[in-house]
């Protein structure tokens, strides 16, 4: 994506933070206060481990999201813990702000650097510590990748179960400040799930240890809160997950419907029958359209939507669950389905659903994903709203939907250097959040909130939750230090959020009853 | 969840917190007591939690149960297997021994708040990996919603899945949305004699095997396991494993007991803690070996859960559950001084005390069951 520049300023200017009035600060004094963080961090870090010029810090300026980008005052790329925690003891006592960073395939610009912040690269932590096959555990450090977890497991016919469509790139440590989930986490679980144990940092430079390699520790479980927050409220530099004995066999059913409102029938009908598949996807029309010329995996182009239902387990097992989903998905008005005969064609049958995304890419100069998730019984009508929206905003949209969770991904596609498609795009976005939490469901199912969505928060939390959410930060961080401004958005942010966007009448974030 | 003004029970929920903190006074929120012994002891004036009871809504066919906090435990998992589903972490009712589950009084609420986990832990996850979603009443009176009613989702921190476990220090838990799971379609109980070390071996070597391994119990010489999944999968491990059928009739009360605690080993545990003894529950990593503690011991969940009845010094146990990598819990005592939970380490007891403060500034709420000053 080529997202224009300017883009970064105003959204910048209205994140919130301790810093937020000094934002305005002149380029001059920005300069100085550079100065004086590179100085006291080459303390403790070698030359080799700072970046402040433009030139180097180019690189850093976004993550996934490319459409919001910041220089940050500088980057540092320790490669020990103790450099780590110097380094946070310097930003501690000269209040500047510390954003951590792993592969920075975040779609959420969780990552998004601190234009007077210090970005914190964990690239150098990249080594597998410990695999043990008889405990099914793997300690590694926080910048390994997903998927290298999984093949160094391997030869124990074990592996990580939780798998990112950015599996191959995105490092463990962006998994736990995600709460990444992947297509198998109805069944498998999320990252939280599969995480035993978390060291790292506090904001002060003080090494800590959430969890343990039993199943439980004493006290509160600040696991639960740890993963999915972000980087706001710990630095991660090592974990410990589970493995799972991999599946002696996985199967796959491709199922064609000609009506989107059949499709989701179908997936509520075999979660009824008491089936929970290891994978449940779904595609609309022009997705699959956009996904076959990609991959030519002899998608059904004429029908409405795909279901890609997955069966593992043993070859008994399988056969088993395989004939049960197959009755059901016929019943449900199934036009064609299609079992996977061996694993070549099962990879096959998958590998346009992982590539949704630079398939999309190949149709539309840019494109916005979006990440919310719904009750799977109003798959249909999310899909049909979305319609409505690709109409009214002018804009084409293709969707997968990680349909067992209920999980969205429309992309939108537009062209960023035309700023008038840019706005309508994030028009577009707003829109599918709200209406996703009017249906019941939530903003963001697993990229996380970052600064791309502080706005839908407002939406879904009333005033006091999000206090609330923000004392719960205080808790671990006084200062308010680590990855400041991103997701749980201020009040005066809502406030104008509020003004832009009044819909029936009512401020979105009114108390509105959410259970 | 209503919102106060539309529902009487919680407005009056929320005038007592409110009243409290006017007044400097603390409380104690309690369902059906059935787990009063846990934990420190209790202190406050009762706020009976079983006003606000009844299940909101379940929707079979999404998985989900949203239920308010004094609804009664035993109730919704027979609402849920009308439709052919559970609770798969199989919580504990405890209560009255020997009386049947509805009348042991455990709620929704207490439920979430104790954050304990059945037989099956190990295999399927705890209780918070199946919270989706918690309203809560705070310090403030405010009534909060964390999470919701989906499988996924990271908007903002996951409180409600902290409050798994939270023994009630950080709010009132007003009411969960849960998971649940299709009840599976086999379930096979083996019975295998073998010592200490070599079924902790077993369990581990088997755990690493894509086995329908649902739960496990050793003691004294005897490894039960339970196999629980799709019947072709339990009749292949069957066979692997070997060992004898344990009957249906035998196997389904024998992991009640256990769940319950009204099994064998712990009634034998209640009348020694009547006799100064203290019954104690070691979370360790599975793969830890035999621990040389004194006294009666009960292995479960593959080996990473251990209760071990004994009059050892409570330091000893706690070193020795430390040296592996676990904790060790005073489940039931006569006296607890030595502290009902592992004692926290620096800086994990700075971060409780501020949460507590963040969603409790006026420390209304089970002043001290979790922690003295929690």
């Amino acid at each position: 994506m080529n997202a224009p520049q300017a883009v970064a300023a105003p959204l910048s200017a209205s994140a919130p933070g301790p810093l937020n009035a000094a934002l305005s600060i002149e380029v001059g004094e920005r300069a100085q206060r550079q100065t004086a963080v590179v100085a006291a961090l080459a303390e403790s870090l070698p030359p080799h481990a700072l970046l402040w010029h433009r030139e180097d810090t180019i690189p850093y300026e976004c993550d996934g999201l490319t459409a919001y980008r910041e220089q940050p005052l500088l980057v540092a790329l320790p490669e020990t813990e103790a450099q780590v925690a110097a380094v946070l003891r310097t930003c501690h006592r000269l209040n500047v702000p510390v954003v951590a960073r792993g592969a920075g395939t975040g779609l959420s610009g969780g990552a998004l650097p601190h234009r007077l912040g210090v970005t914190l690269s964990l690239a150098k932590f990249n080594k597998i510590l410990k695999i043990d096959p008889l405990a099914r555990t793997a300690t590694v450090q926080c910048g390994v990748r997903n998927l290298a977890i999984s093949e160094a497991a391997a030869p124990h016919g074990l592996y990580y179960a939780p798998d990112p469509s950015s599996q191959i790139a995105c490092t463990i440590g962006g998994n736990v400040a995600e709460n990444s989930g992947g297509v198998h986490c109805l069944k498998y679980g999320l990252t939280l799930h599969n995480v035993l144990k978390v060291r790292g940092c506090t904001v002060e430079g003080v090494a800590v240890e959430f969890g343990s390699e039993a199943l439980d520790c004493a006290g509160l479980d600040l696991m639960t809160i740890l993963v999915g927050s972000e980087g706001m409220l710990a630095v991660t530099l090592e974990v410990t997950v589970k493995l799972v004995p991999k599946p002696q066999l996985a199967r796959c059913i491709m199922a064609s419907f000609d009506d989107i409102r059949k499709a989701g029938n179908a997936v509520a009908n075999v979660i009824a029958a008491g089936i929970i598949p290891a994978g449940l996807e779904m595609m609309d029309k022009p997705m699959t359209a956009a996904v076959e010329d990609f991959v030519h995996a002899g998608y059904d182009l004429g029908a409405e939507a795909i279901l890609l239902c997955e069966s593992d387990g043993t070859p008994e097992e399988v056969a088993e669950e395989i004939a049960r989903m197959e009755a059901v998905l016929a019943e449900s008005g199934a036009t064609r389905l299609e079992v996977s005969a061996d694993e070549a064609q099962r990879l096959k049958f998958w590998s346009g659903r992982k590539n949704a995304f630079p398939a999309t890419g190949r149709m539309s100069p840019d494109y916005m994903c979006m990440d919310s998730t719904i009750p799977r019984h109003r798959l249909a009508d999310i899909l049909i709203a979305i319609s409505a929206m690709e109409k009214k905003y002018g804009l084409r949209c293709a969707n997968v939907f990680h349909a067992g969770d209920g999980n969205l991904h429309p992309l939108i596609m537009f062209d960023a250097n035309d700023p008038d498609q840019l706005h309508r795009c994030e028009l577009f976005g707003a829109d599918i959040l709200e209406t996703s939490v009017e249906m019941g469901g939530t903003v963001s199912g697993e990229h996380g909130v970052g600064i791309e969505k502080l706005s839908a928060m407002c939406v879904q939390f009333a005033p006091a939750e999000r206090e609330q959410m923000l004392a719960l930060k205080r808790a671990f961080d006084p200062k308010e230090l680590l990855n400041p401004g991103k997701v749980i958005p201020s009040l005066a942010r809502c406030a104008e959020y509020g003004k832009m966007h009044v819909r029936r009448g009512l401020l979105p974030f009114a108390d509105i009853p959410r259970f | 969840m209503t919102t106060p003004a539309h529902d009487p029970a919680l407005q009056l929920l929320v005038d007592r917190v409110k009243s409290a903190r006017a007044a400097g006074a603390q409380l104690c929120i309690r369902g059906g007591g059935s787990k009063d012994f846990y934990g420190e002891a209790l202190q406050g004036e009762l706020l009976d939690t079983r006003v606000l009871e009844g299940i909101s809504s379940y929707e079979p066919t999404e998985l989900v149960v949203t239920a308010r906090c004094g609804t009664s435990l035993a109730e919704l998992e027979a609402v849920l297997a009308e439709k052919g589903q559970c609770l798969p972490f199989e919580p504990p009712h405890f209560g009255e021994p020997a009386a049947p589950t509805r009348a042991r009084g455990a709620t929704i609420g207490g439920m979430v708040a104790a954050g304990l986990s059945g037989p099956s832990r190990a295999a399927v996850g705890s209780v918070r990996d199946f919270v989706l979603g918690a309203t809560l009443l705070n310090g403030n009176g405010e009534v909060l919603s964390f999470g919701g009613q989906v499988m996924k989702n990271v908007a903002g921190y996951d409180v409600s899945r902290l409050l798994a476990g939270s023994l009630g220090t950080l709010g009132v838990i007003l009411e969960v949305s849960l998971k649940v799971t299709p009840i599976a379609a086999a379930t096979l109980t083996l019975r295998l004699e073998m010592d200490q070390a070599t079924a902790l071996d077993k369990l581990n070597t088997w755990a690493g095997q894509p086995l329908p391994l649902n739960a496990s119990a050793w003691w004294d010489g005897n490894l039960i396991v339970r196999l629980r999944g799709a019947l072709a999968a339990v009749q292949s491990a069957r066979t692997l494993l070997g060992g004898d059928i344990v009957q249906p009739e035998f196997a389904s009360p024998f992991w009640e007991g256990i769940r319950n605690h009204d099994d064998e080993f712990f009634v034998g545990a209640r009348a020694a803690i009547g006799t100064g003894a203290a019954l104690w529950r070691l979370s360790v990593p599975q793969t830890a070996p035999p621990l040389a503690l004194s006294g009666e011991l009960m292995l479960e969940w593959g080996g990473a859960q251990r209760w071990l009845c004994s009059a050892a010094p409570a330091a000893l146990i706690r070193d020795a559950a430390a040296k592996v990598g676990g904790h060790a819990t005073l489940f039931a005592a006569q006296n607890k001084s030595a502290g009902a939970f592992a004692p926290l380490r620096s800086p994990l007891d700075r971060i409780h005390r501020e949460l507590k403060k963040s969603f409790d500034p006026s420390g209304l709420f089970n002043p001290g069951r979790l922690y003295p000053g929690l």
